[in-house]
């Protein structure tokens, strides 16, 4: 049995479907990725995962259906998601941001975590006073990551992590995504656009197009197939 | 790899640390604070000249006491719109009816007074709670209209209630604080401060001390702050927004229905179903002032309300205390003209 398992997933905003029918699945331990290019419908997949859209079809995580729960009630199953545009709590400091990610935890002192994520991210111990509305994009990036895996979740949700960032801010936190797989064990679904960066911690990937997955498989495979070098490689 | 975050960071802030403090100041409004305090002084400097330093020391310390209460009637206002986004309108009105609650069980009862309060604010709280469960959490909570409605429902249904079972004459409350005749009141440099002004202060600045504590060093007080902060995400990291927006309505009842009695406690106010009316509208600008999303600014705005308001209603005799209401919300549209978000409020800038 696979961790997470989406089966003839449909979603739709209002009377426009957005998704038709997509079967995936993520493995424990694996990083998969859904490609695809503007409008295909990633983030909606991924948002489909936390219930955040109206979805048929089924989702199940750790041998549980996920539909017709909260958002709230599957982030305390253990998925956590970092969203598009990072979704800082901005009047929080950047601590308080971390402290808000455990906050399905039991334990009530986490200074050992905040160490932990401070020596991932320096930049972020630098600032752990401050307010995080007033940190950069980039470091906004690294917190909302931080304060996901927080959480100590199972699997762990990120959409379009590079979004809006510079290219060496990325490649740094790209970087930084392989350590935390590594070493953390988390098993990860990512969404993106940047292919290149995708393929570089992926053990699977979908190419979305139009709502329907494309292709499917191994990213060594996607990595090779012409169609994808072509459409999202660039050569 | 840090350093190239470093070179990054410096791109960013190009002007170093002085610019770094300034924009800090910035956030939090200091020009604002600035300019206010300096037209509070030269105003103050103003009164003294007219009548002196005595009446205006006892006019001030007069000021703070209803300041005090529209602070604490703003603070319940803010509460509610920092986390939800709506202002709700039946703020005073619960106050009032939990007000009435604490008179029955003290009058009628026989309770001794602050148990009477106490267990008013715990049944206000109770009532917000089964409100928000039933007539608020079914609504989208990024659809502030129909919740400001819903809001505006329940005021005319509680004022309805009140004035159907308690009619509308005046009854008086009794004061949670000592009040002997002739001797019921401390001098303090020539001004007289009665107990019951001097309960309020009193009780007001524990009551936000309190408040301050159960926000920053309790997890449903994070939660309620991360809510406040960012919806979306708040259910991303598993916290129950509907059961913290509940305690936010019950906190804030209880707040209210404290800020009830306490405007009872001056012995000139009586209790009848449209008592708060007034400290309603005055904490409204006193939110606004303050900028409606700052708790700071809310205990800030009242007490400068309470002063606008006894300063203006006695030294400007023209206006005198009949017009009192009508200038301080003019004073709170031009403070508004020149400064939108009010003088703690945040001015939203969001970073791609």
């Amino acid at each position: 049995m696979s961790l997470l398992e989406i089966g003839g997933l449909t979603a739709s905003y209002g009377p426009v479907q957005v998704l038709h029918g997509i079967d995936l699945h993520v493995e424990e331990g694996e990083v998969a990725v859904v490609l695809g290019a503007n409008g295909a419908g990633k983030t909606t997949t991924i948002r489909s995962i936390c219930q955040m859209v109206s979805t048929k079809g089924s989702i199940t995580f750790q041998g549980q259906s996920l539909t017709g729960k909260s958002t709230s009630e599957i982030a305390r199953m253990g998925v956590a998601h970092v969203p598009q545009g990072r979704g800082t709590f901005a009047d929080l400091t950047v601590v308080e941001n971390l402290e808000v990610g455990a906050f399905r935890r039991k334990e009530k002192n986490f200074s050992s975590d905040y160490d932990f994520w401070f020596g991932i991210f320096p930049r972020l111990a630098e600032r752990r006073a401050q307010l995080a509305g007033s940190l950069s994009g980039g470091e906004q990036q690294m917190l909302a990551v931080a304060r996901a895996m927080m959480s100590k979740p199972t699997l762990l949700l990120l959409d379009e992590p590079s979004l809006g960032l510079a290219p060496i801010i990325v490649q740094d936190l790209f970087q930084r995504l392989r350590t935390i797989k590594d070493e953390q064990g988390v098993t990860m679904l990512v969404v993106e656009q940047n292919a290149s960066l995708a393929f570089s911690i992926a053990n699977r990937a979908y190419v979305l197009e139009a709502g329907a997955i494309a292709l499917s498989g191994s990213a060594d495979e996607l990595k090779n197939d012409d169609a994808v070098r072509k459409a999202y490689l660039g050569y | 790899m840090t350093t190239a975050l470093d070179a990054t960071s410096v791109s960013i802030e190009p002007f170093g640390i002085g610019r770094k403090i300034r924009r800090r100041l910035e956030e939090i409004g200091i020009r604002g604070v600035a300019v206010t305090a300096g037209v509070f002084v030269v105003l103050s400097l103003t009164f003294v000249a007219m009548d002196g330093l005595k009446l205006y020391w006892q006019r001030f310390l007069d000021g703070l006491a209803n300041g005090f209460i529209y602070a604490a009637v703003a603070l319940a206002l803010v509460l509610i719109y920092k986390a939800t986004g709506i202002i709700n309108f039946a703020q005073g009105s619960m106050a009032m009816f939990f007000t009435f609650i604490a008179w029955v069980l003290s009058r009628q009862q026989s309770w001794p007074v602050w148990l009477a309060i106490l267990t008013a604010m715990l049944l206000s709280s109770v009532f917000a709670s089964g409100f928000e469960r039933v007539f608020i959490r079914p609504f989208d909570p990024a659809n502030h209209l129909p919740i400001t409605i819903v809001t505006i429902a329940l005021l005319s249904l509680i004022d309805g209630t009140a004035i159907y079972v308690w009619f509308a004459d005046p009854k008086a409350f009794p004061s949670p604080f000592p009040s002997k005749p002739r001797q019921d009141y401390v001098d303090i440099f020539g001004a007289r401060v009665f107990y019951a002004t001097l309960g309020i202060w009193i009780t007001v600045i524990l009551m936000t001390i309190g408040v301050t504590l159960l926000l920053n060093r309790t997890k449903i007080g994070l939660a309620f702050r991360a809510v406040s902060s960012n919806l979306e995400s708040s259910r991303l990291v598993g916290v129950n927004v509907g059961r913290t927006l509940q305690f936010g309505w019950a906190l804030a009842a209880a707040i209210g229905t404290l800020a009830g009695c306490l405007v009872l406690s001056d012995s000139r106010t009586y209790l009848e179903p449209s008592f708060m009316a007034k400290s309603l509208v005055f904490a409204f600008a006193a939110a606004t002032i303050g900028g409606l999303d700052s708790l700071v600014g809310a205990v800030v705005g009242g007490l400068l309300v309470g002063q606008m308001q006894t300063m203006i209603g006695g030294y400007v005799h023209f206006i005198g205390s009949d017009l009192v209401l009508a200038t301080t919300l003019a004073i709170i549209i031009i403070v508004l003209l020149v400064r939108p978000s009010g003088l703690f409020g945040k001015v939203r800038v969001e970073r791609v």
